[in-house]
């Protein structure tokens, strides 16, 4: 029942030691990892907690549907608001208003910092859509705050 | 699709699972980040009072982890009051006795979904425990042998003692008892040190 202030002020402190632990502009890629990774491990966590009484996903667009519906809502209290795809294994996720980002300013200000914001979530899509048998690569990026969209390329097994 | 039936009653419970995973998740990196930490063993180096292995592990697992994670809960802590008086029409405490009610039925019940119960005051009434059947942050740890002296819910303490040093009021806070270290409930212990006064312009002598 913990309420979501305490998981939004979780993520910025973890983002905080994640950068303090690894200073300078050169590791700037290894925090993005770190920060991808353990999102990966809750992303796996959550999806067999969630998907244990739900039946079996028809194909891979069910399991991408599953994911911008239920699992948004879930973790994030609202849709995806757009999902496209190229039907060759690209998916792109619009969401225009991104819960974690709704606490920094709209204006370009803290544009730089964005994408250390998503990393987290890109693990976190990358870890709960590996347990459901898909193995991607997850990627974020941001033009106007809040809005993100994160691109999801399935990777042939 | 049939799939969407009767989940909005799961939302809130994920999003509590969402927090403790994540908190697992870090947890664990900070355990991997301290593993062979440098900054570890030169403080090893200062001290040397016990066998090297011992103190290696107290510092690597007991100190390391946990003090980071309570750093980062008293930064969490510093801007959850705000949050919390906003939302909770709690007035100022008049005593610390007020202040635990406070903590246990309201901020507990806000932020976790426990109430844990407020007992063994000292005479004094400067000092009581938090007694909490159930700690969600421990739901689905398990303490492996090699790390039995990491203090795994230390974030609590941090934010404990932030959140009230906002409200003027500095508080020693830590576990007396964890039921991941094998005891039967979790006991945080609260210590009330003085109160700050609000007078003192910051950086001023």
């Amino acid at each position: 029942m913990a309420d979501e202030a305490l998981f939004q002020f979780l993520h910025s402190e973890i983002i905080q030691y994640v950068n303090s632990a690894e200073p300078g502009e050169s590791e700037n890629g290894r925090c993005v990892s770190k920060l991808e990774n353990m999102g990966f491990r809750v992303g796996q966590g959550l999806i067999e907690r969630f998907t244990k009484d739900t039946p079996r996903f028809k194909d891979e667009l069910d399991v991408m549907k599953f994911i911008c519906k239920d699992f948004w809502t879930s973790v994030f209290k609202k849709q995806i608001d757009n999902l496209r795809t190229n039907h060759q294994g690209i998916y792109v996720l619009q969401d225009n208003k991104f819960h974690l980002l709704t606490q920094l300013s709209a204006g370009k200000q803290y544009l730089e910092h964005a994408p250390k914001f998503l990393a987290f979530t890109c693990g976190l899509v990358r870890g709960a859509l590996s347990n459901l048998g898909v193995k991607s690569i997850v990627t974020a990026e941001v033009s106007v705050m809040p809005a993100c969209k994160f691109q999801v390329m399935i990777q042939k097994m | 699709m049939s799939r969407q039936s009767n989940r909005a009653t799961d939302s809130k419970k994920m999003n509590s699972e969402l927090f403790t995973l994540t908190y697992g998740a870090l947890v664990t990196q900070l355990c991997k980040d301290y593993e062979n930490d440098e900054e570890v063993n030169k403080q090893l180096d200062k001290i040397k009072f016990t066998s090297h292995v011992v103190l290696h592990r107290f510092f690597q697992e007991g100190c390391a982890a946990g003090k980071i994670t309570n750093k980062m809960g008293y930064n969490i802590g510093v801007r959850l009051i705000e949050d919390f008086l906003a939302r909770s029409s709690v007035g100022r405490c008049h005593d610390f006795r007020e202040t635990a009610d406070v903590i246990a039925k309201v901020a507990f019940k806000m932020y976790l979904g426990i109430t844990p119960s407020v007992t063994n005051w000292s005479p004094a009434g400067d000092e009581f425990s938090l007694i909490l059947e159930s700690n969600p942050l421990v739901d689905f740890v398990e303490l492996p042998d090699n790390h039995s002296n990491l203090v795994y819910s230390s974030l609590l303490c941090g934010v404990l003692r932030g959140a009230l040093e906002m409200v003027q009021m500095a508080v020693d806070v830590r576990f007396a008892q964890d039921t991941l270290r094998g005891d039967s409930v979790t006991e945080i212990r609260m210590k009330f040190i003085k109160r700050i006064e609000e007078n003192l312009p910051a950086g001023d002598e």
